[in-house]
Formats: structure tokens, C-alpha cells, sequence
């Protein structure tokens, strides 16, 4: 796999390039905080977010989705999204999140919906420029990543290193002309980036080891901070929406007009919220 | 945001409290690349197309159905197990099969009238379409555990739906299985279900019925009160005895109690527990106690293997 270096206009015209022969999901500015959307030239393009409003995670697990469609005579026919696109800019912390979700639906059954999209995906990461107010990244080793993504970018003072890991991501490389074969003190300047983002991320510090967090969570069922904690909770289900892991859907028919054919659709649903456990006879295990 | 819940702020303190912990073994993750390269089998999601051979209301709320899937093939379903049922338009439930799987061509459920979906599955008739998804989850352990002993069936409500698979299971592989005791309760007589068959089951070799109801009418002769309070009337050698349990959610916590005081052993117990589910294959998460899909390792349980999960019984 190769790695290039890329100055500013290389990298322009390179994404220009990408945009001109797929689908483009990149990060942008909206007013004063930073989006994933539709890209449609260089300019517009921010890798130095802080961080998102909502995280990659809508262009692999759509926040509503067409799973298929039926008729009345209880005829279904799975709709699967098949457009190819890339999505750019990706944060450490999001691509290990997105692993997750690749190990939930990948993992026993197989969800072809997720998992047609995630193929058609090709991510290319970018490490982190400008540290946000919150962030905790390095408290949960995802300051930093080494896979999960295709093409990874790192910006070394005016220009981005652009690393290759996967055949796809050599693939968007391939596409670049101008660039140039690194040296060895580039190489050195991204380990220096790497080591300063996971000094830098994390600006609540995290007491014990993220690995122990499942048996410290575990022991702490019964803890009042979870009331405490609840009393200031709206139960909106917001929480469950932003979370670039949360994962759980619920499923609907809708019927067209016509009432003979209809469309099923899944969307995002939220544990917080008080119904999502509930069964018939008003129990609920929660 | 931050200040209804950092999470940082939340861990240190619960770790402050608890400084020493065990390290859990993390599953590593699966490569995404790897994953990527997989062929796309069919989709899960997707229901078979299936004819309803009948359909005749059991009592006011519940109504029996028959159904053919239309591929011609069987369910292969094991007792215990259940299926997601599509209503075009309304959606999808997950509902118990109720025949046993040595009933071949068709398969049977009971649905209680709750909701969208079993409101509008009511208004079926004999020759309608509906969707079928599964077979999922586990089964009442007919094939291995149960063998050469005496079981003992506690079923609440339409508890006993599930559970009649078993029955009739057990039945047509008699010699396989100890005696047969089957308690049910109902809450009132007008709510009983597979009445002439607890009559016929009675009938059989090795086989008693126990039956009460919460409240009694005029006519009805028999036991009046808890299903716990059948407990003490039936004669059972714990060493020797399987003891599957499905009801209503309060149910559970008292006749484990009463089954723990006839000496049963918590590895002998089988509960099949009741929880929301939307995709019955481990995916929308609505059916989780904790780290536990119900809808994958459950709706049967074996009682010692989930006696320590948060909120299960
Ligand atoms: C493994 C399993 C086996 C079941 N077997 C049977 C059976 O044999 N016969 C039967 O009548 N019912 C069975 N149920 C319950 C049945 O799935 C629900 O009653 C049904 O989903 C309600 O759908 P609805 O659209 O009619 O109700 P809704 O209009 O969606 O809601 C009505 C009520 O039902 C509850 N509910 C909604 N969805 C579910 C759900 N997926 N699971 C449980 N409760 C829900 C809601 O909390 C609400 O109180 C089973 C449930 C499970 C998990
Ligand atoms: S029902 Fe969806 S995960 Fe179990």
C-alpha cells in the first residue's frame, strides 16, 4: 500500500476529482458548528472540525430506511441501497465507532442493508486538527487509529499526508497526480501529530481503563447516580441519536394510497425512551 | 449537555467508589474490512409469503390460526420457538408456534388481540395472506434434558401456547419422556384457552391436568385462586423433574419461589420469558436484558444461566 504527500492545491483538485466521479460525504460548516453532508466542490470541505453535530454513522445506519416493499396480498420485496460513495473527514473516534456497528450487523445475522451500504462505503479518515471543549477521545484510546478505514490523512504543516491501507482506498489514491513519494521526517512529523493528539484529546481524564469500564458499569447497577443523573434527564432519546454506537430501530409498514401496495421502513429508535421495552399488559422490564 | 452527563465525570465517580475491579475480556472487533468482503446471503428482514388455512376465535381476545407457509415446505420449528408474523400495512410481531413440529404441513399460533397488528390480524380470514419470518430462539429442551424424565409445565394466560408445542410434542414421542403434570391458570373461566384439549391431554398415558382460575363464575367447580397454589398438589421427585414455566411477567418470581421450596434445583427450571422484539434475529435491540438478546439465546431459558441477569425476571 502507498502513502503520498499531497500540498494544498494537490489535495483540491484531488478531491474536486472524487467528487466528480462519485458521491462525496465530507465535512462542511453549518453556521457555527461542523456537518457530514453531500460535498460538492474542495472549497467547501473543513478538515479542521472539531467536532460534528451528528456523527458518520446517518450514511451507514439512516436515520429512517426503506428495508422493502409489499403489497396487500403479503408479497415482499427487499429494498437494497446499492450507490457507491466516500465518506471524508472521518475523526478517529468515528471510525472505531463504526467498527462497532460493522461487528453488530456483520456478526450472527447478517444485515444486508447495513452491510451493502458499508461495502459501497469507502472511508477516509482524518486525524483530528483542532481538539474540541469535550472531548475524552484519548481517555478511550480513540484518539489514534490504525484500521477500520481505507485511506487515512494527516496534515503535516501545509500539507496532508495520504496513506493508503485498504485496495480501495489505493484505489482514490491512484486518482491524485502532483503528489509526492514522502521522506522519512514526514513520517516522523505524523508520529508527532499521533502523539500530540493522544496528549491533547482528552480533556476529561478518565481514572481507570476504558477496558474496565463493562465490570465497573456492571457492579454499578444499583448506584443512585444513575437517579441523580435521571432527574435531569428530559428522555427526549437525543442521547441515542447523537451516539455514533447507538444502534437499536424500530420497524413500520406505511400503506400508499392506492392501499394495495406499502413500504416498511426502519428507523432509528432510542432505549431511553419509556416505550422501548414495554409489552402488552403495561409491563415493562425496565 | 455536558453538565446532565459526562460520562467521564460519571465513570470516575462510580470508580472512585469501586477502585477495584476485574478486566472484562473485550471480543475483539471484527475487521470491518473483513466483513466488507463477505457475500451478501438473503435478507434477513425479508418475510415468506404464507396462507392462513384457518382462523377461529378461542375466547373473546384470542384467536387460533393454521397457516401453510406457500413455498410448500415446513417450518422446521422446534417447541418452544416463535415467529415474526407480517400483516401488510400494520407490521410485525413476534408470536409463539403453538403446533408441535410432528404436526407436518402447517403450523399453528394463538393471538391475543392487544394492539395495531393483532387487532388487524383478527379481522383475517381463512385464505388471507400474511408474512412469515423465522423460525427463531430457543426451544424447551425436548430432544436432550427432558428425555426419561417427569415434567412439570406451569403455564399462566396464553402462557400456555408456547408450551402446548411441548405438550403434544411429548405426546407423540410418549415413551420418551416420565409423567406429565400440566398446571394452568386463567383468569376467568370465559378465559381459558385449548379447553377440550386439556380434557383430551388428561386422557393419556401419565399425563394429569391441574387447572384454576383467578375469578370464578357460577358454573365453574374447580380450583379457585394462584397458580401457585396447584403447586402443592402434585406430587413431584425434584431429582427427577424438568419444570418449564411461561406466563404472564409476574408469575415468574412466585412460583420460582414455591418451586425452589419443593426442593427443585435452579438448573432444572426452563423459563420462556416474554420481552419486546421487533427483528427476532438480534439486530434492534429492543428485546436486550443487559448484555442478553432474548430473541437469540432466549425466549427459553434455562433459570440457573439467567438467575444473576439484571431486570429478567
Ligand atoms: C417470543 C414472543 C412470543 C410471543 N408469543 C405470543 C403469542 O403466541 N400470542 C400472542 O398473542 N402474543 C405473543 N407475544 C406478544 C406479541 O408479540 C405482542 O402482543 C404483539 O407484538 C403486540 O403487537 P400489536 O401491534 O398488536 O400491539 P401494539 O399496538 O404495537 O401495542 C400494544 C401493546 O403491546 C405491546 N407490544 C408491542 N409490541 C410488542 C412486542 N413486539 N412484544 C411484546 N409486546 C409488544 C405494547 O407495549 C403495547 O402495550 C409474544 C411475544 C414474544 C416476544
Ligand atoms: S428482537 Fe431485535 S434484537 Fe432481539
Amino acid at each position: 500500500m502507498s502513502t503520498r504527500k499531497l500540498n494544498q492545491e494537490v489535495f483540491g483538485l484531488w478531491v474536486n476529482e472524487l467528487i466528480a466521479r462519485q458521491r462525496v460525504v465530507g465535512v462542511q460548516a453549518k453556521e457555527e458548528r461542523f456537518i457530514f453532508g453531500s460535498l460538492s466542490k474542495a472549497e467547501d470541505l473543513r478538515l479542521d472540525y472539531d467536532v460534528t453535530l451528528l456523527p458518520p454513522k446517518k450514511y451507514l445506519l439512516p436515520q429512517r430506511e426503506h428495508l422493502m416493499e409489499f403489497t396487500a396480498q403479503g408479497e415482499y420485496e427487499s429494498r437494497i441501497e446499492h450507490e457507491p460513495f466516500i465518506l471524508f473527514g472521518v475523526h478517529p473516534y468515528d471510525v472505531i465507532a463504526i467498527s462497532q456497528l460493522d461487528a453488530i450487523f456483520s456478526a450472527g445475522q447478517y444485515d444486508v442493508h447495513y452491510m451493502t451500504r458499508r461495502r459501497n462505503a469507502t472511508i477516509v479518515a482524518c486525524d483530528v486538527q483542532t481538539v474540541s471543549a469535550h472531548v475524552f477521545a484519548s481517555s478511550m484510546n480513540t484518539a489514534t487509529v490504525q484500521d477500520g478505514f481505507d485511506l487515512l490523512l494527516t496534515k503535516i504543516g501545509d500539507d496532508y499526508l495520504a496513506d493508503a491501507r485498504t485496495e480501495k482506498g489505493e484505489e482514490l489514491l491512484a486518482i491524485v497526480s502532483g503528489g509526492v513519494e514522502p521522506a522519512k521526517e514526514d513520517f516522523a512529523k505524523r508520529e508527532e501529530v499521533w502523539r500530540k493528539n493522544r496528549e491533547s484529546l482528552r480533556k476529561h481524564d478518565l481514572k481507570c481503563r476504558p477496558e474496565e469500564l463493562p465490570a465497573l458499569l456492571a457492579k454499578s447497577y444499583d448506584d443512585p447516580i444513575w437517579e441523580e443523573k435521571a432527574r435531569h434527564c428530559f428522555s427526549c432519546g437525543s442521547c441515542n441519536l447523537v451516539c455514533p454506537t447507538c444502534y437499536c430501530f424500530d420497524v413500520h409498514d406505511d400503506m400508499n394510497w392506492d392501499l394495495q401496495t406499502g413500504t416498511r421502513t426502519r428507523a432509528c429508535d432510542a432505549c431511553l425512551l419509556n416505550e422501548f421495552a414495554a409489552v402488552a399488559g403495561g409491563h415493562n422490564f425496565r | 449537555m455536558t453538565g446532565i452527563a459526562n460520562p467521564v465525570e460519571i465513570y470516575n465517580q462510580l470508580y472512585a467508589k469501586s477502585p477495584d475491579i476485574e478486566t472484562f475480556e473485550q471480543a475483539a472487533l471484527t475487521d470491518a474490512s473483513a466483513a466488507t468482503e463477505r457475500t451478501p446471503p438473503e435478507d434477513i428482514y425479508a418475510p415468506q409469503a404464507a396462507t392462513l388455512v384457518q382462523a377461529r376465535p378461542l375466547t373473546e381476545l384470542e384467536t387460533f390460526y393454521e397457516i401453510k407457509l406457500d413455498s410448500g415446505l415446513e417450518l422446521g420449528h422446534e417447541p418452544g420457538q416463535f415467529v415474526e408474523i407480517s400483516v401488510p400495512g400494520f407490521g410485525e410481531a413476534p408470536i409463539s408456534v403453538s403446533s408441535s413440529p410432528t404436526q407436518r404441513g402447517t403450523f399453528q399460533m394463538v393471538v391475543r388481540n392487544v394492539g395495531n397488528l393483532t387487532n388487524a390480524l383478527g379481522k383475517l380470514v381463512a385464505g388471507d395472506r400474511i408474512g412469515v419470518r423465522g423460525p427463531f430462539g430457543s426451544e424447551f429442551p425436548v430432544h436432550d434434558v427432558m428425555k426419561g424424565k417427569d415434567i412439570l409445565l406451569i403455564c399462566g394466560g396464553i402462557g400456555l401456547v408456547p408450551v402446548r408445542s411441548a405438550i403434544n410434542y411429548v405426546l407423540d414421542n410418549r415413551e420418551d419422556y416420565g409423567h406429565m403434570t400440566i398446571l394452568y391458570g386463567a383468569k376467568t373461566p370465559a378465559d381459558r384457552i385449548f379447553a377440550d384439549e386439556q380434557q383430551d391431554w388428561s386422557k393419556r398415558d401419565r399425563v394429569s391436568v391441574l387447572e384454576t382460575v383467578d375469578d370464578p363464575d357460577e358454573g365453574w367447580q374447580g380450583h379457585v385462586g394462584r397458580i401457585t397454589a396447584l403447586l402443592p398438589l402434585v406430587l413431584v421427585v425434584p431429582e427427577n423433574t424438568i419444570a418449564v414455566v411461561c406466563g404472564p411477567p409476574v408469575m415468574y418470581r412466585f412460583v420460582l419461589e414455591e418451586l425452589k421450596k419443593m426442593g427443585m434445583s435452579d438448573d432444572s427450571i426452563y423459563l420462556s420469558l416474554e420481552r419486546r422484539m421487533k427483528c427476532g434475529v438480534g439486530k434492534c435491540g429492543h428485546c436486550q436484558m443487559n448484555g442478553v438478546y432474548v430473541c437469540q439465546e432466549g425466549p427459553v431459558f434455562q433459570y440457573s444461566t439467567i438467575r444473576e441477569v439484571m431486570e429478567a425476571i
